[in-house]
């Protein structure tokens, strides 16, 4: 805090500045009349202690690694160990992902992030109608045990870390993993990954949901229950703004949406009777990086100091670790541009200077085509450089939190904190994050931010360099990759044969009882492993799921 | 009377990336036209009907998943079975130039890139629709 | 084959294009109505109101499927407000009811409320003529419950099941006034939330204060768990049933034929008042005497009527 005599002193040199600005501006007037961050957020001429006038380095950043976690969760950061250099990837078939799974473990990833097709994620078989045209093509798709088997094949599952974007059929492909280390002679305790398993997310802005909220939810419970005892070194969650960023909210609500989400969560498991300091430390979260890099910065640290706060405070959490918010960055993929691709490796290197300065465990980085296709190995290959470029020669990963105490980037941090509080307010007051879904409030606020984002574009106020300015001519670029259409037919053909393999009518048993169970109170993982050891596949499973729980319907609000 | 435009907004396929199709919805709205939105995962054969009973001039389709040359066609494909040829067929989303050349010649009237501003989405429905 | 003879045939294409006709006001369209008129009247007519975010679409999702399990055929008019000041609309019923978007047996059609004067009613009691010489057993009006036009358009149907939600607070009040009236069948959705009890007890209060012979049912549901959709769809029909009995049926209709010709003379008239004071400048020009004082509002109208006469 500084003394009120000093800032009365500076409150006169300040307004001295701002006369003084003020004269020059009559000839030479600013580039625009006001400016707004990427957020649309006015930013000030100049940032002085004025603006952090409350500011109390404990209370408000207090050291790396203590409460309330502002400054970073570990107390040396990047000194002791880097982030995780995690690189989103899966497509065709799982023998295809596991050649791109051993190229990026020789490249130098640290871990793996498993891509899943749609069918996968919305819990249907390659064979279903609705999959027609889908299979493989925005990740690796899985039908039963036998292709989870491929896709890790040679990959030692006691080694790597692996994270899975899977939410709603989360803990069927769980089950599969744990199914493939069992053969592998890995025990359950000794595996480590993620599964992002955040279905409110999927309601509000990612759409491969499946079944309604209270049956998603007690299927998330379950997993939080399972993994306390069995699979303890599990991130049973990845709670995610990422896509409600991409979706076109902004960074406060980003914030804002995401730490409701995980409050529903957390209020979920204490209602399923589990104690809080079992399952919070092993809440994840995953957040954006756009390109306004000092807004993104204050919006980590806002984060994590405000959900610091919501789970000692609002939840008595005990543990320090239940106190403090991990989380997984991705850069932004909706801020690349289709026009002039090579721009977009620029992005993603602010962005990922963005995501180390604000503290993040883990990053995937954007390949420069993801506005056109899927990327391909030389463009992946660049993004990864991007991050091991800022990790070994920028300096940035070498001391903690070197933005604090900036005045900009505290009073910024304050402001989003603040913003994002509002909005869980508000939530609470409708009712929690489920019930601000089911009417639609969050959606219609998101949507707002994305249409007047869009307009700003249109009407030439935002500035996407090479989009609409400094545009070139351009040949259409070449190169990219495409998912053989064959994959759909080839998956076909291994569900037939595996159909005609296994034991049916073994399936047929275990099937009947994860029915059973789905009906009554017990958890599901057991049931939902029992079946998946027999090579039941995905959509036998979740289809009996479907048939006791119904399917969620998604509210429209534009 | 000067009667307003209907266009129908649908989401092929099973991906859930719906911000282009909602922000383009809002700014045909907003361009005075009535917007038919019918929400995520439509098969071709509900878009074909929605667009029949509502009797659009416009289908205007948003897709991410990569599925566009299945599903995209296949729209053009029922419409004719239907005895339909008055519908003008749009596309929208993460697809390659180097497959725009081979939706057009399926039937598909125009595709939207990323980018592309609705406004020039806009002009497009009005200037190609028939009436 | 003409559109009146396909529509005779069953042709959903012909059924569509009609109610755009309709819509816009075709003559060629008004024509096929006079001509195809005594087929109508068939049809079980439910208009389906209440405030936003009350489920309605949901509900009506459900009513349709489980009567379409008895073999009913199915029309939908499904009504959203137009942006007053674009003229655009979204219109997004349909999300609820994509399942149905295919079934041969049932016909959905989203309006937008376009701003006429009249001109909502008008359009919407063509398009159930429509769907009523096409010839489904039950037709669905949703409006939502908040203007005036959208009410009196429910007030037409011949059942008007009005949805209600727990939580609303005060805007049940608001409310109030309108649905003593109109609603014949009350269903409570989303049931299982807090609240419920209260918001049933607060209709049944309501209700105590009707002074007719029937008093109308008051069903808890919860839409998307289909939870009380049979027992909602046994009340519509006894409504039906009542209505018979009692030849309120034929009364009601009397009443509602006897509301559509005046407004259409009334539009009628308008149109005509327009036409002959050569469309609307004559109107603009004195209304622009009566703003600035020149002229008073009762003579300005006068002189308007002297000039038809």
């Amino acid at each position: 805090m500084v003394l009120k005599e000093k800032l009365d002193q500076i409150k006169e040199t300040y307004i001295a500045y701002e006369e003084k600005v003020g004269e020059s501006l009559k000839k030479r007037p600013e580039r625009k009349e006001t400016f707004e961050s990427g957020s649309g957020e006015i930013v000030n001429r100049l940032y002085t202690p004025l603006n952090i006038e409350n500011f109390d380095y404990e209370k408000d950043l207090g050291m790396p690694g203590s409460f309330p976690y502002t400054r970073g969760v570990q107390p040396n950061m990047y000194r002791g160990r880097l982030w995780t250099m995690r690189m989103y990837a899966g497509f065709a078939t799982a023998e295809e992902s596991n050649k791109r799974y051993k190229f990026l473990i020789e490249q130098g990833s640290m871990g793996l992030s498993v891509a899943f097709d749609l069918p996968t994620q919305i819990g249907y078989d390659s064979d279903h109608p609705l999959a027609e045209g889908e299979v493989g093509k925005v990740g690796v798709a899985i039908d039963s045990l036998a292709d989870m088997e491929i896709l890790f094949d040679g990959i030692p599952l006691d080694k790597v870390s692996t994270s899975m974007t899977i939410n709603a059929p989360a803990s069927v492909l769980l089950a599969m993993y744990i199914a493939v280390a069992e053969k592998q002679g890995v025990t359950p305790e000794k595996l480590r990954g993620t599964i992002q398993n955040d279905i409110l997310k999927e309601y509000i802005a990612r759409g491969t949901y499946i079944f309604p909220t209270e049956a998603s939810m007690r299927l998330i419970t379950n997993i939080f229950e399972y993994c306390s005892k069995e699979v303890p070194q599990w991130n049973t969650i990845s709670i995610s703004g990422y896509h409600i960023r991409e979706a076109g909210s902004t960074a406060a609500q980003e914030v804002g949406f995401t730490l409701a989400d995980g409050i529903a969560y957390v209020e979920a498991a204490i209602n399923a009777g589990l104690d809080v300091d079992t399952f919070a430390p092993r809440l994840s979260f995953f957040f954006n990086a756009h390109n306004d890099i000092l807004e993104e910065v204050s919006k980590f640290r806002a984060a994590r100091r405000l959900w610091a706060k919501i789970m000692k405070e609002r939840f008595n959490a005990k543990k320090p670790k239940s106190m403090q918010l991990k989380f997984h960055t991705q850069t932004g993929g909706s801020t690349l541009t289709a026009q002039q691709p090579e721009n977009n490796i620029v992005r993603v290197a602010i962005q990922t200077l963005a995501a180390v300065l604000g503290g993040t465990q883990s990053l995937h980085t954007n390949s420069k085509d993801e506005a056109l296709a899927l990327p391909t190995e030389e463009s992946v290959r660049t993004a990864l450089r991007t991050q091991q470029i800022v990790a070994y020669e920028s300096g940035a990963a070498d001391t903690v939190d070197p933005l604090a105490g900036s005045y900009f980037i505290e009073a910024k941090t304050k402001e989003i904190e603040e913003e994002a509080m509002e909005y869980i307010r508000k939530i609470d007051e409708i009712g929690g994050a489920p019930r601000a879904i089911d009417n639609g409030y969050i959606q219609q606020e998101i949507m707002d931010a994305a249409y007047n984002y869009q307009r700003d574009i249109e009407n030439g106020k935002r500035i996407i360099v090479g989009m609409n300015k400094f545009q070139t001519k351009e040949e259409p670029p070449k190169g990219l990759l495409r998912v053989d259409p064959i994959v759909g037919e080839l998956q076909k053909k291994k569900l037939k044969d595996l159909r005609a393999r296994r034991d049916n009518e073994l399936i047929k048993e275990r099937l009947e009882n994860l029915r059973k169970a789905c009906e009554g109170n017990d958890n599901l993982m057991p049931y939902i492993l029992d079946a998946v050891r027999v090579y039941a596949t995905l959509g036998e499973i979740c289809g009996v799921m479907r048939k006791v729980f119904g399917e969620y319907q998604q509210s429209i609000q534009l | 009377m000067d009667r307003p435009i209907r266009v129908l907004v649908a989401k092929p396929g099973l991906d859930g990336h719906d911000r282009g199709a909602k922000v383009i919805a809002r700014a045909l709205r907003d361009a005075g036209m009535e917007v038919i939105y019918t929400g995520l995962r439509q098969t071709p054969e509900q878009i074909v009907s929605a667009a029949i009973q509502e009797d659009v001039e416009c289908i205007a389709m948003s897709i991410l998943s990569g599925a566009h040359n299945t599903l995209l066609p296949k729209v053009v494909e029922i419409l004719q079975k239907e005895g339909v040829d008055d519908i003008l067929v749009l596309g929208g989303g993460v697809i390659p130039d180097e497959d725009i050349p081979f939706l057009k010649e399926k039937g598909i009237k125009e595709i939207f890139t990323p980018g592309t501003p609705t406004s020039k989405t806009i002009e497009f429905i009005r200037n190609n629709i028939k009436r | 084959m003409d559109l009146g003879a396909r529509l005779l045939n069953g042709e959903k294409r012909a059924v569509a294009r009609l109610i755009t006709m309709i819509e816009n006001n075709e003559k060629e369209a008004v024509n096929i109505l006079k001509k195809y008129y005594n087929k109508t009247g068939k049809a079980h007519v439910i208009g389906i109101t209440g405030p936003p975010g009350a489920g309605k679409s949901t509900l009506t999702d459900k009513l349709i499927k489980q009567l379409r399990k008895e073999g009913k055929t199915i029309g939908v008019i499904a009504i959203d407000p137009t942006s007053p000041f674009t003229g655009g609309s979204i219109l997004g019923d349909r999300v609820r009811m994509n399942e149905l978007s295919t079934d041969p047996g049932v016909f959905i059609r989203s309006m937008g409320t376009r701003g006429q004067l009249g001109g909502l009613s008008k359009a919407t009691q063509g398009a159930v003529k429509i769907l009523d010489i096409y010839g489904v057993d039950y037709i669905f009006i949703e409006t939502v419950g908040v203007g005036q036009s959208e009410v009196d358009i429910a007030k037409n149907a011949d059942t008007t099941l009005m949805v209600m939600v727990p939580g609303l607070g005060d805007d049940i009040q608001a409310i109030k006034a309108g649905i003593m009236e109109i609603g014949d069948v009350f269903a409570i959705n989303k049931a299982d939330r807090d609240g419920a009890k209260r918001t049933a007890t607060e209709i049944e209060i309501m209700l105590d204060f009707n002074k007719t012979d029937r008093r109308p049912p008051v069903q808890k549901v919860i839409a998307i768990e289909n939870k009380g959709i049979d027992e909602l769809i046994v009340h519509i029909k006894e409504h039906m049933n009542y209505l018979k009995e009692t030849g309120q049926l034929h009364k009601k209709r009397i009443k509602n034929s006897k509301l559509e010709i005046v407004d259409l003379i009334q539009q009628k008239m308008m149109n005509m008042i327009l036409d002959r004071s050569s469309k609307e400048e004559i109107v603009d020009k004195l209304a622009k005497d009566v703003a600035l004082r020149k002229l008073d509002p009762y003579s300005a109208g006068e002189k308007i009527l002297e000039e038809i006469k």
